[in-house]
């Protein structure tokens, strides 16, 4: 049996193993796509550290910006121990070979995004998360760590709350396969596609490995939280990084005139916006008078992708927009080890919650989460499984899993499930996105009682067991239901505004709710409650 | 307009509504709305991933980054398995990364790297895996071992990096059915989504073995015999 299981090959998942690895566990990853595949790759602006590079710049002002921004519901030690690694961690990328881009005196270059108070964020052109991303992939190679692909994460094995590796469906061969390990670390990842094509996201970022905890026993927190990124391409809602709002963009109306601050937070400017479309109308970004020279060499991707999807030059056009959902700030409830309420199970990453972003994630420090607690969590977990000399496991003993997926197979299913995820995620879009309310929440609350009613008549029409992508979709979908129901759950449990939190029913902050939101299963019933 | 697409030994023609989308777009449009058990792969839509690499008439294309056009051919990628329609098992070809040894020893000095310096493999590093150059490189009809484009501009990128101090491991690892094996076609540069070339990095690399005393064996042995005088 093997150490360490790591699911999930983005950057959280593979600083786990890389260092679970170094502390002498053996150790396995295994992932749904490739590695390099992971949505990591998509992150542009940077990765913030207090290096003072290009400025003056603090530990203590990387503090005071990530606490300021988390309105009150972070854990203060965990911010402490991010900002106090970010430098050390920022370091190590570059010892392992990340191509940062330089400033003329040899030194990482940094620049300035929202809430900081100084140019904190590291980057490497406008592929910051790619090269990081690839960078680690070839030291997992380096170090001999085994990664499987085209693994798709089911359940997790679980006897007496401890936890004994994970089932996973292998999409190459349609069989079931048992993973045990002595521990498991879960890095598969946020949610924010629950919000479906009102995404910046990756389209595998349906939470599966937050709804599989969920089902195993794991307790989840701040679901609620979910940030909305206010500049994405109206069609496609690919992002068009904060930088253009930074440089000098303006947002404009439809009658081409400013309405907003374009430099407020993130949650701000995404509410303003909506409210502009809610008169009808679109909304657009102006970065014209930048000018082309500037576009090229600042914005060059998203020059490239407004004309590919929305056929404008930003150059010399407007660019329709629209906020769309971004970072998830919710996830698996871990303590400063990053062990979940499971033992022996581990997280890291958008799928973890270490209460470092509270209520709302500054741009910049996810990346740096990554690395501070995917170590954290590849050390913790990697001790825990050397320790443990006997195989904690006896196997898995739920439901046959070949047998249930056997069972959504149905080509003559009455319901077709596309339909009804196009229907749920714009229903998240609508009732629990930027702006929320009570008569909204409990709108989509009834929405998703239904769709559960519904389920049982959809299913996977494609009776082919190799690579069936339906199969997977249909997974995805049901992972995105659950996740969806604690989301809203948790939205209604709150009434009051916090951060990317906002109802305008209770447009306050309350100190009642300045605490965590905690959801558990009891059955087959999500509890939801208020941490004390 | 009509679109075929290629699946198994099959040519199969769908039919779809003119409206400015990229080929990604109209496969997944073609999934969700015709026929479910059609199978590609994706993931950012914004061409950095790699996931959609497949050929359109004959040419390596990312889907997200391509608008079709009537008549259009979809096919696999070549020189990788197919495992259902246009999805490609990568294992044996994201393996060379590992034959080829591209990765970097960590340094554990404080490092200094110009922003010039930087530019060195700056391009190198753009790679997103997403395999087309493997598609279009011939060497594989012949030698399915060869490391190929990908996997040997990704050792020129750390043995190209100042901050390395002992590339010794990474040159010779791409000895052996490596930067010899490649004929300098130049298939590989114009696939490329994004700019690079492996041709380039290639020649690279032999120059800088050339200068640590590795010799071409083809050249080694046309000579053969002739030194022994
Ligand atoms: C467009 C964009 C730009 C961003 N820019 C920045 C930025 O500039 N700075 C910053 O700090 N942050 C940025 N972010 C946020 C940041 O990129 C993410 O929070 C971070 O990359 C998440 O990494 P991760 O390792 O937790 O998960 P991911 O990179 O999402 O990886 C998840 C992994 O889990 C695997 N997985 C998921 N489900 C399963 C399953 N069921 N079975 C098996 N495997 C599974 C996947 O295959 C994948 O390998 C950006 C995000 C986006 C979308
Ligand atoms: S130049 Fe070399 S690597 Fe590129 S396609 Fe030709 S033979 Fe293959
Ligand atoms: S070198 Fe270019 S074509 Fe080859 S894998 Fe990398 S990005 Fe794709
Ligand atoms: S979907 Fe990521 S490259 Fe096309």
């Amino acid at each position: 049996m093997i150490d360490v299981l790591v699911v999930g090959a983005g950057g959280a998942g593979l600083v786990a193993a890389l260092s679970a690895k170094e502390r002498g566990a053996s150790v396995r990853v295994l992932t749904k796509t490739y590695p390099t595949r992971s949505q990591t790759c998509m992150a542009q602006g940077g990765i913030n550290a207090a290096l003072s590079n290009s400025g003056e710049d603090s530990i203590k002002s990387h503090y005071e910006n990530t606490l300021k921004s988390a309105h009150g519901i972070a854990d203060e030690k965990m911010i402490e121990k991010l900002c106090n690694e970010g430098v050390e961690a920022v370091k190590w990328l570059d010892s392992i070979g990340v191509p940062f881009s330089r400033n003329e005196d040899g030194s990482i270059a940094q620049r300035r995004l929202g809430g900081a108070s100084a140019a904190r964020a590291c980057y490497a052109q406008d592929y910051t998360g790619l090269k990081i991303l690839h960078t680690l992939y070839d030291q997992c190679n380096a170090n001999e760590i085994e990664m499987l692909s085209d693994r798709f994460l089911l359940e997790l094995i679980v006897n007496e709350g401890t936890v004994g590796g994970a089932v996973v469906l292998n999409l190459k061969t349609g069989e079931v396969e048992n993973h045990e390990a002595k521990s498991v670390i879960l890095a598969t990842g946020g949610y924010s596609r629950i919000y479906g094509n009102n995404s910046t996201n990756a389209v595998g970022t349906t939470g599966d490995g937050i709804a599989v905890a969920l089902r195993a026993g794991a307790k989840l927190s701040d679901m609620e939280f979910v940030q909305f990124h206010p500049t994405a391409l109206k069609n496609s809602s690919i992002l068009i990084s904060e930088s253009a709002r930074g440089e000098g963009g303006y947002l404009l109306n439809k009658d081409k005139e400013r309405f907003t601050n374009e430099l407020a937070p993130r949650d701000e400017v995404s509410r303003a916006i909506v409210d502009e479309m809610a008169k009808g109308g679109e909304v657009y970004i102006d970065i014209r008078h930048l000018g082309e020279e500037f576009i090229d060499h600042q914005l060059p991707q998203e020059r490239k992708l407004a004309k590919l999807y929305e056929n404008v030059d930003p150059a010399f056009e407007l660019i329709p927009i629209k906020p769309v959902a971004h970072y998830t700030m919710g996830g698996i409830e871990v303590d400063a080890e990053s062990q979940t309420s499971i033992k022996g199970l581990f997280a890291a990453g958008e799928c973890a919650n270490h209460k470092v972003h509270g209520a709302n994630r500054l741009g910049g420090n996810s990346l740096l989460e990554l690395i501070v607690f995917g170590r954290e969590a590849g050390t913790n977990a990697a001790n825990l499984a050397i320790e443990n000399m006997e195989s904690p496991t006896n196997g898995y003993a739920g439901r046959d899993l070949k047998k249930c997926i056997l069972e959504l197979q149905d080509p003559a299913c009455k319901i077709d499930f596309y339909t009804k995820r196009d229907e749920l995620c714009e229903q998240f879009y609508e009732n629990v996105g930027i702006k929320r309310n009570h008569k909204m929440l409990t709108e989509a609350l009834g929405y998703l009682e239904r769709l559960r009613d519904d389920l049982p008549l959809m299913g996977v029409r494609d009776t082919n067991l190799i690579y069936n992508t339906e199969l997977v979709e249909f997974l995805e979908f049901k992972n995105m239901t659950e996740i969806a129901n604690a989301v809203v759950l948790g939205a209604i449990k709150r009434e009051e505004s916090r951060g990317a939190h906002y109802r305008d029913d209770n447009p306050n902050e309350n100190q009642e709710f300045q605490t965590n939101t905690i959801y558990y299963k009891n059955g087959d019933e999500l509890c939801v409650t208020l941490m004390k | 307009m009509t679109i075929n697409i290629k699946r198994g030994e099959e040519l199969v023609s769908y039919e779809i509504e003119e409206k400015n989308l990229t080929l990604l777009q109209v496969l997944t449009q073609i999934k969700t709305e015709v026929d479910s058990s059609l199978s590609f792969s994706s993931g950012c839509r914004s061409s950095v991933c790699g996931s959609c690499a497949m050929r359109v008439n004959g040419r390596e294309v990312l889907a997200c980054a391509y608008k079709p056009s009537e008549g259009d051919l979809i096919e696999p990628l070549r020189n990788v398995p197919v495992l259902r329609d246009l999805v490609v098992d990568m294992d044996k070809a994201y393996g060379f990364n590992k034959i080829a040894k591209a990765w970097g020893l960590p340094t554990s000095k404080s490092i200094s790297v110009s922003p010039q310096d930087a530019k060195q493999n700056e391009l190198q590093s753009d790679c997103i895996l997403c395999g087309s150059c493997y598609s279009a490189c011939p060497v594989y009809s012949v030698n399915s071992e060869f490391i190929g484009p990908f996997a040997l501009t990704r050792s020129w990128k750390y043995v190209s990096d100042l901050r390395q101090s002992d590339i010794s491991s990474t040159i010779a690892a791409v000895q052996t059915s490596g930067i010899y094996d490649c004929t300098l076609c130049g298939e590989c540069v114009p696939v490329c989504p994004q700019g690079i070339a492996p041709k380039q990095d290639i020649v690279m690399l032999k120059n800088k073995s050339g200068v640590l005393g590795y010799m071409d064996p083809s050249f080694a042995s046309s000579f053969g015999g002739g030194l022994t005088f």
